[in-house]
């Protein structure tokens, strides 16, 4: 009985167990920095280890929690982008004041998305959302003294309380509609009854809102922006990654019976944020902000693989997100050590980056072509895997207009590309020496972008773990 | 007691909600603008209060449910008072209008 539990909820015991740890040194003496972020990395290497020994399916509570091996997986996805995170975040920890709350933020909110994936009732779920979001806004916060950190951080706090008490009316719809808040029970009462028809809605832009899709976009950029790198980094992949977790599997099962009515929601959802994203992130000039935006495409283009409600579907959106993870964290990682060690964040910053700085130059490529989705990165067999899910409806306009937003993303992903390689200019950002942990970590999101599409057996195995609808 | 219909609850409760949505979104001022979030997840408990009441009396799930949205509130309200006293430090102002250096 008590293996039971322990094994069932390994993922999350051993966040806490970190926690309580880092807890402790937090209470004890006064450790340098470089020991501290040394010590919390082999953790979270363990961590990511651990997570794929001795998983379990089963129930606890009552059904309020669940687990099975494709939830296992994705949280060994989450838990590995937390340590790439955690390693690149070295460049601008090593001089902050508080690393050891930077973690225990940091990993709370990892924790809540654990309890929010394995919900199996929507207290659960809601208690989880909270308990991953409430500590992001705080640590968005954490470059204490700039005007623009704490901007971010009232942005995001006020949008996500707003999103919650839309996603709050919703479930009491549903609740009054259903008599139960546990997912196999409600999934049984939803029609196409209006009522039924206005909480799924308002669960929607919930959704919407953590996966900042486009009506509901708008906090992303400010929020990206202001926010100190590694912040912005695990916003993009780990909290966007395991919102959408949450919801393909939620629209996959719960409200199975109203698929029809989804579907044409999520055509406009992900037509809107195709478009928009890469209207906006054509005009950008600050880096952060325009990877904000190219997260924002890259979220319409899963919507589109989610809309195929197959069991091809919800593979290629879980696949698609390992890729991003890789992907995106390696572009972040550039990112994050020059904004650290050079101060600077503006796309004209990088002309001429190649001259002095030729490795992270190639990596900062290899990153921009897999999110663009160049053929032999990753990216590219995650984007065919979307679309080719996406097919399975026989809608192809939605195909046809997605494929073509393709085409216009690598006019922009190009463009840093040109600036780095082609551009010229006086005072180029000086030689970085790049810290240890940082270059482990882009070397194994290189490594990441280049083999994970090439190696089929990761696809194979994912879709075999996957439902269908 | 059941002299009052569920509908008149549901209407004070979307009204709530409506008025909170429109605090959000004219008032300038975050606390202001904080205290109307908190209106609308008042708005959602009496929801479920009303139908775990009026239509599922068996089960309390609907007020369980309340209980928890009071102390995720609460805490909500905890953290974004600390980043609004942290951005007051450097803004010297808790209006909105004034905390606009990133756009578009």
């Amino acid at each position: 009985m008590v293996t039971d539990l322990l094994l069932l909820l390994k993922q999350e015991l051993l966040v806490a167990v970190i926690l309580f740890l880092l807890l402790f040194l937090k209470l004890g003496r006064d450790r340098s920095n470089e020991s501290t972020l040394n010590l919390v990395n082999v953790l979270l290497f363990l961590n990511v280890a651990a997570g794929f020994l001795g998983a379990k399916d089963g129930e606890l509570f009552s059904g309020m929690f669940h687990t099975n091996a494709l939830i296992t997986a994705e949280k060994n996805i989450l838990n590995l982008a937390a340590w790439l995170i955690s390693l690149q975040a070295y460049a601008w920890l090593r001089t902050h004041r508080h690393v050891i709350e930077f973690y225990l933020l940091l990993l709370g909110s990892l924790m809540g998305m654990f309890f929010m994936i394995s919900s199996g009732n929507l207290l659960m779920f809601y208690l989880g959302l909270e308990m991953s979001t409430i500590p992001l806004a705080a640590v968005a916060n954490f470059d204490l003294e700039k005007r623009q950190s704490s901007e971010a951080a009232m942005k995001m706090i006020i949008s996500s309380a707003f999103s919650s008490a839309l996603l709050l009316l919703g479930i009491s719809f549903v609740y009054g509609i259903s008599g139960s808040i546990s997912f196999a029970e409600i999934g049984a009462g939803i029609s196409t009854e209006p009522l039924h028809i206005l909480a799924f809605l308002l669960l929607v832009s919930g959704f919407a809102f953590k996966i900042s899709a486009v009506p509901f976009h708008l906090w992303t950029a400010d929020v990206y922006e202001g926010a100190p790198v590694g912040v912005t980094a695990f916003l993009s992949v780990v909290s966007k990654g395991a919102v959408l977790f949450v919801f393909v599997s939620t629209l996959y099962t719960v409200f199975k019976p109203i698929a029809p009515l989804w579907y044409n929601v999520l055509f406009v959802l992900s037509l809107a944020t195709i478009i928009s994203g890469n209207l906006f992130a054509l005009r950008q000039q600050n880096i952060k902000r325009f990877l904000a935006f190219s997260s924002i495409a890259q979220v319409g283009f899963i919507l589109v693989g989610m809309s195929g409600s197959s069991q091809a579907g919800m593979a290629s959106v879980i696949f698609f997100i390992l890729v991003y993870v890789f992907s995106n964290l390696a572009a972040f990682g550039v990112v994050s050590v020059v904004s650290a060690v050079a101060g600077k964040e503006s796309i004209d910053d990088y002309k001429g980056f190649y001259q002095t700085n030729p490795f992270l130059s190639w990596i900062l490529t290899i990153a921009l072509f897999s999110l663009a989705g160049v053929p032999p990165t990753a990216g590219f067999f995650g984007k065919f895997f979307l679309l080719m899910a996406g097919t399975a409806k026989g809608n192809y306009w939605l195909i046809a207009i997605a494929a073509v937003n393709m085409v216009v993303s690598f006019y922009y992903y190009l463009r840093i590309v040109k600036a780095i390689f082609m551009d010229q200019n006086e005072t180029p950002v000086a030689a970085i020496t790049v810290p240890v942990t940082v270059k482990f970590s882009l070397y194994l999101c290189t490594i990441g972008i280049i083999l994970v599409g090439l190696i089929s057996w990761i696809y194979d195995t994912i879709f075999s773990l996957s439902s269908g609808l | 007691m059941n002299s009052v219909p569920i509908s008149h609850i549901l209407f004070v409760s979307t009204a709530l909600f409506c008025i909170g949505m429109f605090g959000l979104f004219t008032r300038r001022n975050m606390i202001t603008m904080l205290m109307s979030v908190e209106l609308m997840l008042n708005s959602v408990n009496i929801n479920f209060v009303a139908f775990n009441k009026y239509l599922y009396p068996g089960k309390l799930d609907g007020i369980f449910f309340t209980i928890f949205i009071i102390t995720i509130a609460a805490a909500e309200a905890a953290v974004a008072i600390a980043i609004i006293i942290n951005l007051y430090r450097s803004h010297q102002s808790i209006d909105v209008e004034d905390a606009t250096e990133m756009k578009f």
